[in-house]
């Protein structure tokens, strides 16, 4: 675990019971992942969030979505539902509650479908239960998070709290900081989850509103390309279709029992599912190009984030800049598996690391203090909640005061 | 699956049990007359049980099985309870998810095996307590009925809950004593029948697991209106004799009593027009099936 994989010559191949280069019936030809990426001409769109993930969809060769209104997610469920009745996912509806839907997408994962939802904030905790058992089941489906605020006065606004809730559920999480890797993360993550030694659900998340609702510049590779398609018998697990043997599974249901192998064989399932998340990094490597990004890693201060805190503290770096202070940027992809070793190795310069973050809970910022040494050094902030942005003027601020350094006369948020 | 599938790898064939060796030698796939009156003279689709000794859902489980039109292309769907304790035993594909999301894990499969295979019938059966599809699970189960979703739906009726120790729940009749209704139940059993035929279920029985024949009846009944028309609902009372005070022989009696006249589990079915024509039309088709099949072949 945790050591440095060797990347060259490494090649992720996708499914390939379709044979590449066939034409699927709306005439997208079935495509390697990487040949989709780095082969295909790339061409800039201006596209809200939502907008990129019907873009996704539309080239992801999906068999089930299941979609449910709930703000900010609801726009990109809705447009999915327009690329059903287009004929490019299979099938699609409505489901009752976001529990329901999530069982809905384990029925469908069972059947042997690839699967795609979108929840956000409270549906997220409502669909809770449903996230370890997708993982113990070992199901690749995919929910993009559209994270919101979860407390109570009723918000929809930006947290990304519900991430925090996330973390020990068995699934990949990856966090996008913009509709790019948001784009990137969707397709890409099918191809990781989906791998047999992986095979386990994935979280691609992002802030809500700031990266569904806003209008950026994203690359796409052109729509007669698509992914090969699910092959679901590359699976640890036996497909529910009755299309193998069925088997006892066992004499003695586990939970009837209360002795050492029954404890045994529930924890040694729960650690293979936390291995299969760890598996997941040769493949994720070089698809993402690492699970980290670094600039200027080599100096004193730096900043360490994920998701749109990263935009922001890019510019609270160009701001110092301009005073004189130099600082480093660390960008976290994954948040499971979490670049243990990689953020070791990039914060072993710094004497000051701050971690931005869109919740008071600062989960990222316990994440780095637990895995690295003199964790002293990690400043948790500045936090922003409840909807709030992020000025990067905030980050440079609370910087600067942390530091001992004189600060223009204003309220922080920290 | 074709019965072909289910065959033994001759170099591991020393090393498999002997019962799977018997299921690929006299089990019943793939035989389009199946019913409970193989049990005994074929092999079983259920292995063993862990269920107390009597209890009458070990004997529904039984006919269930023997009953089903085409096991070979059947996946179940179970909910936590006393069933899940028995899925693990039975030589059918089933999923166990969650307590109540039975019905909608059934819905996505239901596409899913439609979509993947649309040329082969697979049917998808639900199979839960009254804890599942009632109090815990009652929003999914409705919804599925009210969306359509052409699979079957059975509820095991034990009147509580059995697994966890005898609680209260919402199919248990008025005025019993139970934990959690310390003072007795003081409200009517949930009417999940009516519930089933106004949500949209074109066929729905209620019966005891008495007797076999009604059984297996029921069961065919409702998973071929499934395939054709729309969702179907059956509810067994599988009495949990344990909870109610009753003897591992008494089960039988209890559910005799039970479906006596003024008994709240007196046989019934409600069916839409459309399914009676259905079943209509493969009653005729089976009975011209064996008729000729009667005949000489050179006649």
């Amino acid at each position: 675990m945790n050591k440095q994989v060797e990347l060259k010559n490494k090649r992720v191949i996708a499914s390939n019971h379709v044979k590449l280069g066939q034409k699927n019936q709306k005439g997208q030809t079935y495509t390697d992942i990487n040949d989709i990426f780095y082969k295909a001409k790339q061409t800039p769109n201006f596209l809200t969030g939502s907008e990129v993930i019907r873009a996704a969809i539309k080239v992801a060769s999906v068999g089930t979505s299941v979609a449910y209104p709930i703000t900010p997610q609801s726009e990109a469920a809705a447009l999915i539902g327009e690329l059903y009745a287009e004929g490019y996912v299979d099938e699609y509806f409505r489901g009752e509650s976001e529990f329901a839907v999530m069982g809905q997408c384990a029925g469908a994962a069972f059947g042997g479908h690839r699967v795609f939802t979108t929840t956000a904030g409270p549906g997220t905790l409502r669909a809770m239960e449903n996230f370890p058992m997708w993982a113990g089941a070992r199901l690749p489906i995919q929910v993009c998070v559209t994270c919101r605020g979860i407390n109570s006065p009723l918000s929809i606004q930006p947290d990304t709290l519900e991430m925090y809730y996330l973390l020990e559920t068995g699934m990949l999480i990856w966090h996008a900081e913009t509709a790019q890797d948001l784009f990137d993360f969707i397709l890409k993550g099918f191809i990781v989850a989906e791998q047999p030694d992986v095979h386990v659900p994935i979280a691609v998340c992002c802030d809500g509103f700031f990266v569904t609702h806003t209008k950026d510049t994203v690359d796409l590779p052109p729509d007669d390309l698509c992914l090969t398609p699910y092959d679901p018998y590359r699976n640890p697990q036996p497909v529910m279709d009755m299309e193998t043997a069925p088997i006892r599974m066992m004499r003695d249901p586990f939970i009837m029992k209360s002795n050492y192998i029954s404890y045994a064989t529930h924890a040694s399932w729960q650690q293979e599912v936390k291995a299969a998340v760890e598996r997941s990094r040769k493949h994720t490597i070089p698809l993402l190009d690492g699970l980290i990004d670094e600039e200027n890693t080599d100096r004193e201060i730096l900043i360490v984030g994920s998701g749109t805190a990263v935009s922001q503290a890019r510019e609270a770096i160009r701001l110092l800049e301009e005073e004189g202070i130099k600082a480093g940027l660390v960008k976290i992809k994954t948040i499971r598996p979490f670049p243990y070793e990689e953020v070791r190795q990039a914060t072993k310069n710094a004497k000051h690391i701050f971690v931005p973050e869109f919740n008071l809970a600062g989960w990222l910022a316990r994440e780095i203090k637990a895995n690295i040494p003199d964790n002293e050094r990690v400043y948790v902030g500045p936090h922003v909640a409840g909807g709030m942005t992020m000025p990067s003027e905030v980050i440079v601020e609370e910087i600067k005061k942390h530091l001992g350094m004189e600060v223009a006369t204003r309220g922080t948020l920290g | 699956m074709s019965k072909e599938k289910i065959v033994l790898c001759e170099d591991l064939a020393d090393v498999m049990p002997p019962e799977y060796h018997e299921l690929v030698e006299s089990a019943t796939f793939g035989n389009q007359d199946r019913g409970w009156k193989d049990i005994g003279s074929s092999k079983e689709l259920i292995e063993q049980h862990s269920l107390c000794a009597g209890c009458p859902e070990s004997i529904a489980f039984r006919y269930i099985l023997a009953s089903l039109p085409t096991p070979e292309d059947t996946v179940f769907v179970g909910s936590t309870g006393c069933t899940s304790l028995v899925f693990p035993h039975v030589a059918v594909h089933n999923i166990h998810s969650l307590f109540g999301n039975q019905n909608a894990v059934a819905s996505g499969l239901k596409r899913t095996l439609k979509s993947r295979f649309p040329d082969v019938e697979k049917d998808v059966v639900v199979l839960a307590g009254d804890g599942a599809t009632v109090d815990i699970g009652l929003d999914m189960t409705m919804q599925s009925w009210f969306r359509q979703e052409k699979f079957t739906t059975i509820c095991f009726d034990n009147e509580l809950y059995a697994n966890t120790g005898g609680q209260e729940s919402g199919l248990m009749q008025k005025g019993f004593v139970a934990k959690m209704a310390p003072k007795g139940k003081n409200f009517e059993k949930v009417r999940l029948a009516e519930i089933a035929r106004e949500a949209g279920c074109a066929y729905v029985a209620v019966l005891t697991v008495s007797k076999p024949n009604r059984v297996e009846q029921a069961i065919k009944n409702a998973v071929l209106v499934a395939r054709e028309v729309g969702p179907t609902f059956v509810q067994l009372y599988t009495p949990c004799i344990l909870e109610i005070g009753k003897q591992s022989m008494e089960g039988l009696d209890e559910m005799k009593d039970a479906e006596s006249i003024g008994g709240r589990f007196v046989q019934k079915e409600y069916i839409t027009d459309e399914a009676q024509k259905l079943l209509d039309s493969i009653k005729e088709e089976t009975k011209a099936r064996k008729q000729a099949a009667k005949k000489p072949v050179n006649a």
